[in-house]
């Protein structure tokens, strides 16, 4: 059981602040790291696998600095975002070479072992350079995981990959979850978040923008004000008819239809329809105008 | 020195193009050597022989050789990010590279210094021992061109421009005009240590043996340390 602590961390580039005052634990399980691109996630991620120092502030792993100690690799597994790889080697190469760089008494078992988690045990023999991009990835956590370290964090992992193997990491982030292991892993992508992770850290614009278990995290953003956009036959109409609704914050017409604001999703999408129906007024179109994860994001930014 | 890091360190150089360039330099040599051979007599074949030792040797062969192996062993590594493979494994950074600059300075003996001394041998054979002085001068010189070369590479990610500008611009031009640089020149430390070996000077250098050999020491160890605690701190860039 390992736990990656990360104490009032920043990070900067001359002017530029790509991590601030970020403070979150990262424990046992699978956490995810969501926010959009250049939020500050890969610095984040950099920080917690010792190749980047922060500029103030500390991030150990079990109370022990990251940065400036190598033997702490025995017990972080690391699956870069970049793609280089030793194209001239073959999988099982990568993987023995790891096992043997970590000093393990069997490298060729493990090497085998590890192989066979990601699925990659047929190709094995196969150059490297030869792989699609999701077999390369595979390449790379399989030498990440040959010394089966209690922490293992993965920059974008399922980036590249087709459906079915995305299914198939997916899966292996679970697995090493339950196993108690401490695995964080960086996307960009809500829904990939959602069904991996459980315990989920937000980060937006180098801060942390909300932390916790996924449900909650989840409600929050369902919960949130949705703004739709409406265009029917008789916009004012409808106006009237949606203001009266307490789901209903705010109505606004303009040339392009209705702006609306609705306090509660539910209710608003289950009202929408029948009061169209009701006064026989014709939907044209109703859209959600904010669904972009940036909007999202910065909902949650500000509560 | 590490084992694992050795061979797959080697299997990517000789593996790639890099290693065609690596032939074509030598080869160049071997038959600038042979025209010599062929065409110049007399006691004039010697001096000939000295000065393409040292001006094509010691000056353009042993840099470029040196700078094309470190750059391939580990800048370009360092350059794409491959290097994390290695990094992010228990092993302290300066083992890592060590094990890199030995396997650079083995490569550079074999494309650079053992060429010079094949060359020697082609042009004036055991005479006067230009062939040996020369040798023993290219390979003092390679160590520490690979050490100077290999820091670079950890230091910049543009380590070809620096390391040509190193050699071309500073040994050669600025070397060519102010004669104090010249005392701070691999070229002038390795033809240093020739001369000492051959019983006649062709070229003469502005360095005594004695400080050659220290300055040559003391520039391969505090490049090859200094280097190693700079991987010790290498931070990998985000993409973003």
């Amino acid at each position: 059981m390992s736990t990656i602590e990360v104490e009032h961390a920043s990070r900067w580039y001359g002017n530029v602040v790509a991590v601030n005052d970020v403070t979150m634990d990262v424990g046992p399980g699978v956490t995810g790291l969501l926010g959009p691109n250049g939020a500050g996630k890969s610095t984040l991620l950099h920080m917690m696998s010792g190749f980047l120092a922060p500029s103030i502030g500390a991030v150990r792993v079990d109370g022990v600095p990251v940065w400036h100690d190598h033997e702490l690799y025995r017990t972080i597994g690391l699956v870069p975002e970049r793609d280089a790889v030793y194209g001239y080697l073959t999988a099982r190469q990568l993987a023995v070479a790891s096992a043997r760089l970590h000093g393990l008494p069997r490298p060729e078992e493990a090497a085998d072992r590890a192989l066979a988690m990601v699925e990659l045990t047929d190709a094995a023999d196969r150059r490297i350079d030869t792989y699609s991009k999701g077999m390369r990835q595979r390449a790379k956590v399989a030498a990440a995981l040959v010394h089966e370290p209690e922490v293992l964090l993965l920059d974008e992992p399922f980036n590249g990959m087709d459906p079915r193997q995305r299914l198939h990491m997916m899966e292996l982030v679970q697995t090493m979850g339950q196993e108690g292991r401490t695995v964080l892993f960086s996307s960009h992508i809500l829904e990939e978040v959602e069904r991996v992770a459980e315990h989920i850290q937000v980060i937006i614009a180098g801060r942390l923008a909300a932390s916790g278990d996924f449900r909650e995290i989840r409600r929050l953003m369902t919960d949130r004000p949705h703004v739709f956009t409406i265009r029917s036959s008789d916009d004012r109409r409808l106006a009237t008819a949606l203001i009266a609704d307490r789901s209903t914050t705010s109505v606004e017409v303009g040339g392009e239809g209705l702006r609306v604001l609705a306090a509660d999703f539910g209710r608003f999408t289950w009202l929408v329809p029948r009061v169209a129906r009701d006064l026989t007024v014709r939907l044209r179109e109703v859209r959600p105008a904010d669904e972009s994860l940036e909007s999202v994001f910065s909902y949650l930014v500000t509560q | 020195m590490n084992g694992v890091i050795a061979g797959i360190t080697l299997r990517g150089m000789l593996g790639r193009r890099r290693a065609l360039l690596l032939i074509l330099l030598p080869l160049t040599l071997l038959v600038l050597a042979v025209a010599i051979s062929l065409f110049v007599h007399g006691p004039t074949r010697s001096s000939a022989a000295a000065v393409l030792l040292d001006r094509f040797g010691l000056g353009t062969l042993l840099p470029l050789v040196a700078l094309i192996v470190t750059t391939g062993v580990l800048g370009t590594e360092i350059d794409d990010g491959s290097i994390v493979f290695l990094l992010s494994k228990p092993i302290s950074r300066p083992v890592i590279l060590n094990t890199k600059l030995a396997i650079a300075i083995g490569l550079s003996i074999v494309f650079a210094a053992v060429p010079v001394l094949i060359a020697g041998l082609v042009m004036v054979g055991g005479a006067e021992g230009i062939a040996v002085g020369f040798g023993i001068g290219a390979l003092a010189g390679v160590v520490a061109y690979s050490a100077i070369f290999l820091l670079i590479n950890v230091l910049t990610r543009h380590a070809v421009v620096a390391g040509l500008l190193y050699a071309l611009v500073w040994e050669s031009l600025v070397g060519g005009f102010v004669p104090g640089a010249r005392e701070l020149s691999v070229q002038q430390w390795a033809l240093s240590l020739a001369n000492w070996v051959m019983s006649t000077t062709y070229v003469p250098s502005d360095v005594a043996p004695m400080a050659a050999l220290g300055l040559l020491a003391a520039a391969t160890v505090a490049a090859a340390v200094f280097a190693g605690q700079r991987l010790r701190s290498l931070t990998i860039a985000g993409e973003s």
